[in-house]
């Protein structure tokens, strides 16, 4: 290994980034595209779910119900209707994803402390907003009713004062939410998708690197020279590694400033796994480029191998303890999941380096396998 | 080749820009000197491989010329540059060089003839260790090309067919790029700068970024690059092919004067009027060697003026011998 080389190729490599600063720029830019119009668009809060009202009981107590609905902020009631008719026409059009039909007998039912059932009708074409919204739902009208319990106790008991304790429900959760306590997805969506955006930009910053130098000619005459492919790689992937930092430390400033994302983690830690993370992303795009030797089919191949994994099996989004076992075992071969397991762990929950050293073990394991690969993938032969 | 006259001989020993001029000034007239030259290269290039470097201690080295007879290959290597021994490379089912057996010596000229796709460039590739041989064996400067592919490396320059210089940077960035490649020694970066850069008539457009260049100062800049080091052996791959006359003609002329300094240069080329430049030349067709030796000899052998005329008569009658 010739450190003169190697810096040789690190040299020329900057030469090419600055020489075209359409590329860069793009380089640049497009994390930030992304990371806004993912980070917007991606939001898995559920709120003011559009509700159509059809009260068929007109009473005190259905009135009282409603006012639930109005009070929570879930919900926003668009309208009131007389019929089904208007509830069907309503989520067909998808003006209202929910129809709330309350029965004639409901008030008399409520009073007799017995069920009082309620009818929900949910557009279930998007079934994860439609789960989410019979939860809020059904919670809503949980509360309602075990309200409306302890108040007939309470007018049993002959209303003595100290029997609040007594008429409070049974069992109660005292839920805290930790981590993320107000549970807005921002703030777990964009660390995950900080790590999918540099897996892709990474893979894609290199992926054309070395195919361009087989097109142009240039390879074949850098390959009688005396330098070696270890070099090669290495210089190549740090000239692009200062890129790909630039691109992180933007996304983490978006993320941090934008979107308002708690960094509880200690900054150096950030810092290390970063670079763990971009070398072993780098060398891949490396790796692709050297065994497609053909700029277009490189791109589309480190686009492909770094877009789908990270964004399907990184458990960014996606949960990995949700899918199926074969489909879980490929998830371990997928280097952004680590990064999204850590960055989560050092934004939200602020953890130390012994938390995070398994996968950043695996993580540097994976960066020296995949430089190994590509050292051997430009073996030094034309053909 | 036994018997030389006496002038050519002494002209031979004396300091070599004398004799490098004046082939280089009338090419044609002293075609019969080079031939000879070459036949002497014992005796003309000892001495010239012992020159003293150019630079700081030769401060008189100041032409273009002058500046490449400063210029010798740095390594003690053996007498034999290029030796290959019934070669075979194929490719899949093609063959692209079918037992081709030859040897060069230092400081020869030697020319590889033939129409496209005769195996030229499979050859060469394979004697800088890129194509790994099928069969037979290639050693240059005495390493063997199969095993000691990174010797190699060290001890040649490449000019590959098609042009091979980075486009996007400036004419210094890549000269400083291949310095880095070949390791020059850190005192000697700036002197083999300068002189790559006066040497390819450039110095006023350093600064310029390569692809604004025309073709011929391209083709100058790229054999620059590859003589950096000051390799033993040069191999230029159709270094001339889409480049204009004159720009042959000067490019032809820097080839001499390395050879004159003892590089020994290994030049492939589908200009049959290029063949004249060169000591000795083999026709290469469909993979095979089918004439070897000085261009003067085999104008002789077959009794016809010009290399092209010797080249489509042994091209006719080997296409006869196959349809036979």
């Amino acid at each position: 290994m010739s450190y003169r080389r190697l810096r040789a190729v690190f040299i020329k490599e900057l030469h090419h980034i600055t020489r075209d600063p359409l590329s860069l720029g793009m380089a640049l830019a497009v994390p930030v595209m992304m990371l806004v119009l993912f980070g917007y668009a991606l939001s898995l809060d559920v709120d003011q779910i559009p509700a159509l009202i059809y009260d068929q009981s007109k009473t005190e107590a259905s009135r009282d119900l409603i006012q639930q609905f109005q009070a929570s902020r879930y919900f926003e009631i668009i309208g009131f209707v007389g019929d089904y008719a208007a509830i069907e026409r309503g989520i067909d059009t998808g003006k209202a994803l929910m129809g709330v039909v309350i029965p004639l007998d409901y008030s008399r039912n409520a009073g007799l402390g017995g069920n009082a059932p309620v009818q929900i009708l949910l557009d279930g074409s998007d079934s994860n907003t439609a789960s989410i919204a019979l939860g809020y739902a059904e919670s809503v009208t949980q509360a309602y009713s075990l309200e409306l319990r302890s108040q007939m106790q309470n007018r049993r008991a002959g209303g003595s004062s100290n029997s609040n304790a007594a008429a409070a429900p049974p069992v109660q959760a005292q839920t805290r939410v930790w981590y993320n306590s107000s549970l807005e997805s921002k703030n777990y969506v964009v660390p995950g998708l900080i790590a999918v955006i540099l897996q892709i930009i990474a893979a894609l910053l290199t992926s054309l690197t070395i195919a361009r130098e087989w097109e142009m000619g240039t390879m074949e005459q850098i390959l009688s020279t005396p330098l070696r492919p270890a070099e090669m790689v290495l210089g190549k992937m740090f000239a692009y590694f200062v890129v790909g930092l630039a691109d992180s430390v933007i996304a983490v400033l978006v993320g941090v400033f934008i979107f308002q994302v708690p960094l509880r983690g200690s900054l150096p830690l950030l810092a290390f796994s970063t670079c763990i993370f971009l070398f072993g992303a780098l060398f891949w795009g490396i790796f692709i480029s050297a065994a497609a030797r053909n700029q277009l089919q490189a791109y589309q191949m480190g686009l492909l191998s770094s877009f789908l994994p990270a964004f399907l099996l990184s458990g960014f989004i996606y949960s990995i303890e949700t899918m199926p076992k074969p489909i879980q075992a490929i998830t371990y071969l997928v280097p952004s999941r680590y990064f999204v397991t850590i960055l989560k762990d050092v934004f939200l929950k602020g953890v130390g380096v012994q938390v995070v050293a398994g996968e950043l073990g695996l993580l540097s394991l994976y960066a020296t396998l995949v430089f190994l690969f590509a050292t051997r993938k430009l073996n030094q032969k034309v053909a | 080749m036994t018997a030389l006259p006496q002038p050519s001989f002494s002209a031979a020993l004396i300091p070599l820009p004398t004799s490098i001029i004046a082939a280089s000034q009338d090419s044609a007239a002293c075609q019969d000197l080079w031939g000879r030259l070459f036949n002497l290269r014992p005796i003309v290039n000892r001495p010239a491989a012992r020159e003293p470097l150019c630079g700081a201690a030769n401060p008189s080295c100041s032409r273009l010329s002058a500046g490449s007879l400063c210029a010798p290959p740095t390594q003690l290597l053996p007498w034999t540059a290029v030796k290959i021994t019934d070669l075979v490379k194929t490719f899949g089912s093609f063959i692209a060089v079918d037992h081709v057996s030859l040897e060069v010596s230092k400081g020869e000229i030697f020319g590889f003839l033939g129409p496209n796709g005769a195996g030229k460039s499979t050859t060469i590739r394979v004697l800088c260790g890129l194509l790994t041989p099928t069969s037979g064996s290639a050693s240059v400067n005495g390493f063997d090309v199969a095993t000691q592919p990174e010797e190699i490396r060290r001890t040649i320059g490449y000019m590959s067919q098609k042009f091979s210089l980075y486009d996007d940077l400036t004419v210094e960035e890549n000269i400083d790029f291949f310095t880095g490649m070949y390791g020059v020694p850190r005192e000697r970066r700036a002197e083999r700068k300068d002189y790559v850069l006066r040497m390819a008539n450039i110095t006023e457009r350093r600064k310029a970024l390569t692809r604004t260049l025309s073709g011929g100062w391209k083709q100058r800049l790229a054999l620059g690059c590859a003589i950096l080091h000051q390799p033993a052996v040069l191999f230029l791959d159709e270094p001339t092919s889409g480049v204009d006359p004159i720009a042959r003609a000067s490019f032809w002329e820097l080839i001499r004067e390395m050879a004159a300094a003892g590089h020994t240069i290994f030049v492939s080329t589908h200009y049959m009027d290029e063949a004249e430049n060169c000591g000795r030349i083999a026709l290469m067709y469909s993979g095979k060697v089918i004439a070897l030796g000085p261009p003067a000899d085999l104008k002789r052998d077959m009794g016809l003026p010009t290399m092209e005329d010797v080249f489509v008569a042994m091209i006719e009658a080997e296409e006869r011998k196959a349809a036979a």
